[in-house]
């Protein structure tokens, strides 16, 4: 059912396909980096939970952490930026 | 000495902006021979066609955010208030041209032989496509990066001058504001990761931090250039970093490349193209961390802005206002994040390239 939905978007307008895919890809990669500094804050906080004199060493930590999960997130951001607008 | 150049700084900061408005008094362009009566109506009726073009025009927010986003060879601080650029090109038949952008301001845009073409990104082509012409503009990004770097220079010779009277006083003024950050820069990010001998570096690692935070802050001020959302840009900090650390590195760094420590024959095949990879991988992924963080900021601020004109209604405006005014405040912290974790991640690069012996894992 869904494979004839999409064998008709092909056959009348296949440059639609593509930045369906980009949107999809870049939803995912949205999902990823929620999910990767969702769980490095959520540890984040155990630990300053269970030794508050070490708040700031974690808290530097975790933000070096997020910034570089969101870079890989952005990387993929990029690419479906440069689908959607057929680079 | 200091006093000498602050001075000479300011004046060349006035000179620049008279020099901008020097191309206006370029040379005329090649004479067009007189028009007969069918040339007249033609151009009338193309007029006409142009004018129905323009009149009824859909909001389209892909255009509008490529040209708030992309380079340009005026830089347009709100709609109307264009400030034109000098243009500079280089072509081995006709040498250097320097001429102000607003000549290409007629019908086709078109002046003296280049055509300034509008697509995503501002291209000068010749009409004669068989010349290459070498464009060294004055663009936008660069008249950007030109005011930072005064504004760097400025800050930071006051602040040298001020260490140096002040010498075994407290700090007072604009210069104890500045010390936190460079004592933060130098004390936790510096000198932990490059080890004993961080001196050498401080100076680049320095000027890398505060040239990309001020250049990700000034480009958050409406009518700005995005200058770190610039690939070209971001690719050159990238560069030196890898210049930086594959100069200075000693032999230890380039024999482990090719035979890492402690990993047995077979899985060398694996290991050692993959290390390689890696000398890449690491300058590349901090152009596009930089590259793409800036440039989605912008583009999702750009977006909620494009919403209100999308919808066409006065009741969105104060939500999505409220909702950009946040997007802002973290866009702000963003530009000091990215800022300190490009710093951070070069130290660490110059760290491992220039580390001792210090591995416990050799086995010698």
């Amino acid at each position: 059912m869904l494979l004839q939905m999409l064998l008709q978007a092909t056959e009348q307008s296949g440059a639609g396909l593509a930045v369906f895919g980009a949107a999809i890809g870049a939803g995912l990669a949205a999902i990823g980096a929620g999910l990767g500094i969702g769980k490095i804050g959520g540890s984040a906080v155990e630990g300053i939970a269970r030794q508050p004199e070490a708040a700031g060493a974690i808290q530097t930590a975790m933000l070096i952490i997020a910034a570089l999960i969101e870079a890989v997130a952005l990387f993929a951001a990029v690419i479906c930026l440069l689908i959607s607008f057929k680079l | 000495m200091y006093t000498h150049l602050r001075l000479f700084l300011s004046i060349a900061l006035v000179a620049a902006t008279c020099i901008f408005s020097v191309p206006a008094h370029a040379e005329e362009p090649v004479q067009h021979k007189p028009d007969t009566v069918v040339d007249g109506i033609n151009k009338a009726e193309q007029e006409i066609e142009h004018n129905l073009e323009h009149s009824e025009e859909k909001f389209d927010i892909g255009k509008m955010i490529m040209h708030h986003i992309a380079d340009s060879h005026e830089w347009e601080f709100s709609h109307g208030v264009t400030l034109p650029l000098p243009v500079i090109l280089y072509s081995a038949d006709r040498g250097i041209e320097v001429f102000s952008s607003a000549k290409f301001n007629n019908e086709h845009h078109e002046y003296n032989g280049y055509h300034l073409i509008h697509g995503d990104s501002e291209v000068i082509k010749p009409v004669d496509e068989s010349r290459t012409v070498y464009d060294f503009s004055i663009t936008k990004n660069v008249a950007s990066m030109l005011l930072s770097a005064v504004i760097l220079i400025l800050v930071f010779t006051s602040i040298g001058r001020s260490y140096q009277q002040n010498r075994g006083k407290a700090p007072k003024g604009f210069q104890s504001a500045m010390e936190v950050v460079i004592l933060f820069i130098r004390d936790d990010v510096v000198k932990p990761n490059v080890g004993p001998k961080y001196e050498k570096y401080l100076p680049y690692l320095l000027t890398l931090f505060f040239f990309i935070l001020i250049n990700n802050i000034l480009g958050l001020l409406p009518g700005s250039a995005n200058l770190t959302g610039n690939i070209a840009v971001t690719m050159t900090l990238a560069l030196l970093t890898f210049i930086v650390v594959h100069l200075n590195a000693n032999g230890n760094y380039y024999k482990h490349l090719v035979s890492p420590p402690g990993v047995p024959l077979p899985l060398l095949i694996i290991m050692i193209p993959v290390e390689i990879v890696g000398v890449f991988m690491k300058p590349f992924s901090l152009m596009v961390r930089l590259f793409a963080n800036m440039t989605a900021g912008h583009i999702i601020l750009l977006s909620l802005f494009g919403l209100i004109f999308i919808f066409q209604s006065f009741a969105i405006a104060p939500v999505i206002s409220l909702f950009a005014l946040f997007l802002n405040f973290i866009e702000i912290m963003v530009a000091f994040i990215q800022a300190f974790i490009f710093t951070l991640l070069s130290s660490m690069y110059i760290g491992s390239a220039i580390e001792e012996h210090g591995h416990a894992d050799h086995g010698h």
